[in-house]
């Protein structure tokens, strides 16, 4: 990966991401609490999560299968023996004073995930160093009110199962690590992984970053790398690593001070302010002092095992976006609208697009018609009213010339409040299709009563006859507006 | 012959067959602990009402027809580092002073299961890290052999209620000799199984790759009756072995002719005390006698297990006891109240001078640990936290695991020739009280025979061949590979036909 400096900034900003990633179990990693987020604290707990003497750790297999899956989407390699190991420090929400996480081998490594700007502004793959299991530890909560220091601790997330994901530094602006972090969470929301919630903290981010400055002589300047940490959604991701280029590139111009010089520096993202702030030194200075658990055996993975894992992975967002827009010629961004909405809706839209047979139209319907009455409604396309049938009927209609296409959305509308079968419809609304002959009496009529515009018309202005669609419909709102033009020129020709 | 004489194996028959009801038995054991526990101080909790009324129910399911348990209406003494919810566990700290588990140790349920008495929780070393039991937060434990002199340790107050006749049986935990040092110093039999033969759930760790439960008793067929019980998979501890259970009692009889047992010439060097050697020549005449043949057998890298075994532990020590900070349970150092109103002033993120504690969080854990953990204990922590610290891992712990596998290699080299290796259990016979407590690296030497067992994962067994001229208790230990219990139990029951040391039992005042 080159760094040279873009032509808009004096430098390139260089970004690698440490992403926690909370796994959809239905209980703990090492014991069988439940993970529901939520819960009274204190009450989704047992001798084992609280840390309690005696009390010893059990891995729990399906969290090891989903982070495998996990890891298999990330072309990692997965290691054929694993072990767990011991990180120590005291904090009142690490009951047992150390967290069960994994140190010099990782389950899975060397990995990649490309992600690229949905309007094709840039494209890139980032390299995965990592990915680990480890147990989440529990919440505490501060309460400073009336000047009284009161801390109190949940343990109702102590133990839940955690991936840590750790990508090189391959990003090289804040905009691709948002779009990057979005195609993380698709993918892993498709994979069942993760419901990769920010705000109910089953996804993290920290994000490690630093300027590659090209001096006046071609050298290459590095400024200290800064970890920032307490980012809440991708945007404020987006914001703060923004801001700490920025900040970085006047602090170097300041003093100079280069990678090497000092520590590496923790900084806490401060969303309100739009600032980042200095954290304590202090943890950098700590030795966790790894060391292999010994309550819990290796864990030895097979070939077969894999291939399990993958033959139950499911198509992936990358393969599904290019499978979409090749399968049914639809361009990449349509396919990228799509596939951004989960697999259920991508479902629902290849049944349409088979019934129709034509993908370009029952893009158009999922995009116009669908995608913007769930916006509406709210909701998920599983509890959808309509179903692809019923629109893909829609379609046919309008296909076959029986009303036009605003007509169909009204159909589409009516079918949606009421329920009731697209056939029903149509015919309470009095839709039947016009005949021949009762298309021709009505543009005779039109004609007749319009002299200026068949006289246009014969002039050689046959946008004239456009004029008489409007009358047309007026007279009977079944009619078809192209069927209505072409008729109406054809009798003017022959006169 | 009085109840609290006889064997476990023979009250569980007299119980069974009605000739003795539980609540006579437990009332005798229960009564004898009275009668002599004040001499001994064996015992940290005595569960006299619920062990009564344990008996009273097993007498009226016996009386009503119904079914009773393996061990129905024995009872038992547990170690104080094994949980149980119907008693304190404190693994003798001041830490755990009045701490009560919200569960039973799977060790405690089966036993319970089998409709076995707990009568009691037993003296240790605290959180089993000593061979003295002088490092007790509640006093040490006497030798019902002479009041003045150690027990041994860890399980120190096990092995001393087992000898004084004031539990049957007991069960302890072996780290690097905790059950088979006090045994062999106490004149009874202590096993310790191969690692993962017991489930460890519940029991609280020291060293969690060599912690390992175990039975003491008076004699091997006692410890193969309540083994039987304890032993076997847990899903609940993942070290656990899926390796079935033998009738241990069931094979106990099979004669010992063609049995080779091993003889360790550096065991007989420096330090081993004379009558401790003439003892335990004379079991392998003994057990020449019977059949077996001895064989030289050399264990290369045994001279390594002491510094390897006090590397390891430490190591493991150092974070399995991180959690007793103060913030959950256990022992919580008072507030001082001074710098507290400074934390008020929403100062508590700066450091705080006074004291040079980072933050009063840090005062806290700092201060409860002080005071909650005894010597011994802090020596340890500091030495494994030492040993795992950035830049040390490699020349200490790291080094010390490639030390153990050598060891475990010796050991499977040595078996190929022999089935058994016998020895020494410690170099000399019960010490003084006091006699070591100013050299810790005296007292770590008393595990010399014994780490080795641990740090292969095999079995190894303890009982008395002989006595000194002063009438202290010689012990023997046997070593087998891993789930040679059958035959460690075999060769010291075939032993224990032969001989009479382990009937012998201590006068004690009155």
């Amino acid at each position: 990966m080159t760094s040279r400096p873009a032509a808009s900034e004096p430098y390139t900003t260089v970004i690698g991401l440490e992403v926690h990633v909370q796994l959809q179990t239905r209980t703990k990693l090492f014991c069988g609490c439940p993970t529901t987020f939520g819960a009274a604290p204190n009450t989704q707990v047992c001798p084992t999560c609280l840390g309690l003497p005696g009390s010893l750790p059990v891995m729990n297999r399906q969290a090891f299968a989903l982070a495998l899956r996990a890891a298999l989407a990330l072309n990692c390699r997965i290691a054929t023996f694993t072990k767990w190991d011991r990180k120590n420090y005291f904090y009142p929400d690490l009951p047992k004073g150390y967290q069960i996480s994994q140190y010099d081998l990782p389950f899975s490594a060397d990995g990649w995930l490309e992600a690229a700007d949905p309007k094709g502004a840039f494209a890139r793959r980032v390299g995965i160093i990592r990915v680990h299991l480890e147990e989440d530890a529990g919440k505490s909560m501060h309460d400073e009110a009336a000047g009284v220091a009161d801390s109190r601790i949940d343990l109702n997330r102590a133990g839940t199962p955690l991936c840590e994901i750790v990508t090189q530094p391959d990003l090289r602006s804040p905009q691709e690590a948002r779009v990057w972090l979005n195609e993380l969470k698709l993918l892993l929301v498709y994979l069942g992984v993760s419901d990769c919630n920010m705000q109910e903290g089953s996804l993290r981010v920290d994000a490690n970053v630093n300027l590659h400055i090209l001096r006046p002589d071609g050298s290459l300047a590095k400024t200290p790398i800064v970890e920032i940490k307490n980012m809440n959604s991708f945007r404020s991701v987006e914001r703060a690593l923004a801001y700490e280029a920025s900040r970085q590139w006047e602090e170097w111009q300041a003093t100079g001070a280069e990678l090497g010089s000092a520590p590496k520096q923790t900084r806490g993202w401060d969303d309100p302010a739009g600032v980042t702030r200095g954290q304590r030194h202090k943890e950098e200075s700590s030795d966790y002092r790894y060391f292999p658990e010994p309550d819990l055996v290796p864990v030895t993975v097979s070939a077969e095992q894999i291939a399990e894992v993958r033959a139950g992975m499911g198509e992936p967002p990358g393969e599904l976006r290019a499978r979409l827009a090749d399968r049914w010629r639809i361009s990449d961004y349509d396919a990228d609208v799509l596939v951004n909405q989960g697999r259920d809706l991508v479902a629902w839209f290849e049944a349409l697009a088979t019934l129709t047979d034509d993908g370009k139209v029952a893009s158009n319907w999922m995009q116009q018609d669908v995608l913007r009455t769930l916006n509406e409604r709210g909701g998920t396309i599983a509890g959808f009213p309509v179903t692809p049938t019923a629109v893909a009927d829609i379609i046919g209609r309008i296909t076959r010339g029986e009303f036009d296409t605003s007509r169909g959305r009204e159909i589409f509308a009516a079918v949606l409040e009421t329920g009731r079968s697209v056939a029903d419809v149509v015919a309470a609304m009095g839709i039947a299709a016009v005949g021949d002959d009762e298309l021709e009496s009505l543009c005779r009529e039109l004609l007749a009563a319009n002299p200026r515009i068949v006289a246009d018309v014969q002039g050689g202005k046959e946008q004239a006859a456009s004029g008489l669609i409007g009358q047309a419909k007026k007279k009977n709102p079944n009619v078809n507006p192209a069927r209505v033009r072409e008729k109406c020129l054809d009798l003017i020709r022959r006169g | 012959m009085t109840i609290v004489a006889r064997s476990a194996v023979e009250l569980v028959a007299a119980v069974r067959t009605g000739e003795l009801s539980a609540t006579a038995c437990v009332e005798a054991f229960l009564g004898r602990i009275a009668a002599v526990d004040g001499h001994v101080n064996a015992f940290l909790a005595v569960s006299r009402e619920r062990a009564l009324e344990q008996a009273a129910a097993i007498d009226g399911r016996r009386a009503a027809g119904r079914p009773l348990g393996s061990l129905a209406g024995l009872p038992v003494a547990v170690k104080d580092a094994l949980c149980t919810t119907d008693m304190p566990t404190t693994c003798a700290s001041k830490m755990l002073a009045g701490y009560r588990p919200p569960y039973d140790a799977e060790v405690v349920g089966r036993l319970r299961r089998a409709d076995a008495v707990i009568v009691g929780k037993t003296n240790m070393d605290e959180f089993a890290m000593g061979g003295s039991n002088e490092n007790s937060a509640f006093g040490p434990v006497r030798n019902p052999w002479d009041l003045s002199r150690t027990p041994g340790g860890s399980s120190g107050g096990s092995a001393a209620c087992v000898a004084a006749d004031m539990a049957p049986v007991a069960i302890g935990s072996d780290t690097g000799g905790s059950i088979r040092q006090p045994a062999g110093l106490c004149g009874i039999t202590g096993l310790k199984p191969t690692y993962g033969r017991i489930s460890r759930r519940g029991l609280v760790a020291f060293a969690s790759s060599l912690d390992q439960i175990g039975p003491m008793a008076r004699s091997a067929a006692d410890c193969a009756l309540v083994l039987e019980t304890i032993a076997g998979h847990d899903p609940g501890d993942a070290t656990s072995l899926g390796d079935a259970v033998p009738g241990y009692t069931t094979l106990l009889d099979e004669p010992l002719a063609g049995l080779r047992i091993g003889r360790v010439k550096t065991h007989f060097g420096p330090g081993l005390d004379p009558a401790v050697a003439e003892g335990v020549e004379q079991a392998f005449a003994t057990f020449e006698a019977a059949g077996a043949t001895i064989h030289e057998v050399e264990l290369p890298h045994a001279d390594y297990g002491i510094p390897t075994y006090y590397l390891i532990a430490p190591c493991e020590a150092s974070s399995n006891l991180a959690r007793y900070d103060g913030a959950h349970y256990g022992h919580r150092a008072k507030p001082d109240g001074g710098h507290r109103a400074a934390a008020g002033n929403g100062r508590q993120h700066e450091p705080a001078a006074a004291g040079g504690f980072d933050s009063p969080l840090v005062e806290m854990y700092c201060r409860s640990r002080a005071e909650g953990f005894g010597p011994e204990v802090k020596r340890r922590i500091m030495l494994g936290t030492y040993a795992l610290s950035a830049g040390y891992y490699d020349a200490f712990y790291a080094k010390a695991l490639r030390v153990r596998r050598l060891i475990q290699q010796d050991y499977l080299t040595a078996f190929q020739s022999v089935d058994l290796i016998a020895g020494p259990v410690s170099p000399t016979p019960a010490f003084k009280l006091g006699e070591k407590t100013g050299d810790p690296l005296a007292m770590y030497l008393v595990d010399m025979y014994t780490v080795g067992t641990n740090l292969a994962g095999i079995g190894g067994i303890s009982f008395p061949c002989g006595f000194t001229p002063t009438g202290l208790p010689i012990g023997l230990q046997l070593q087998g590979p891993a789930l040679s219990e059958p035959l460690l139990l075999r060769a010291a029951h075939r032993y224990q036909q032969l001989t009479e040391w382990h009937i012998r039992r201590p006068a004690l005042p009155a």
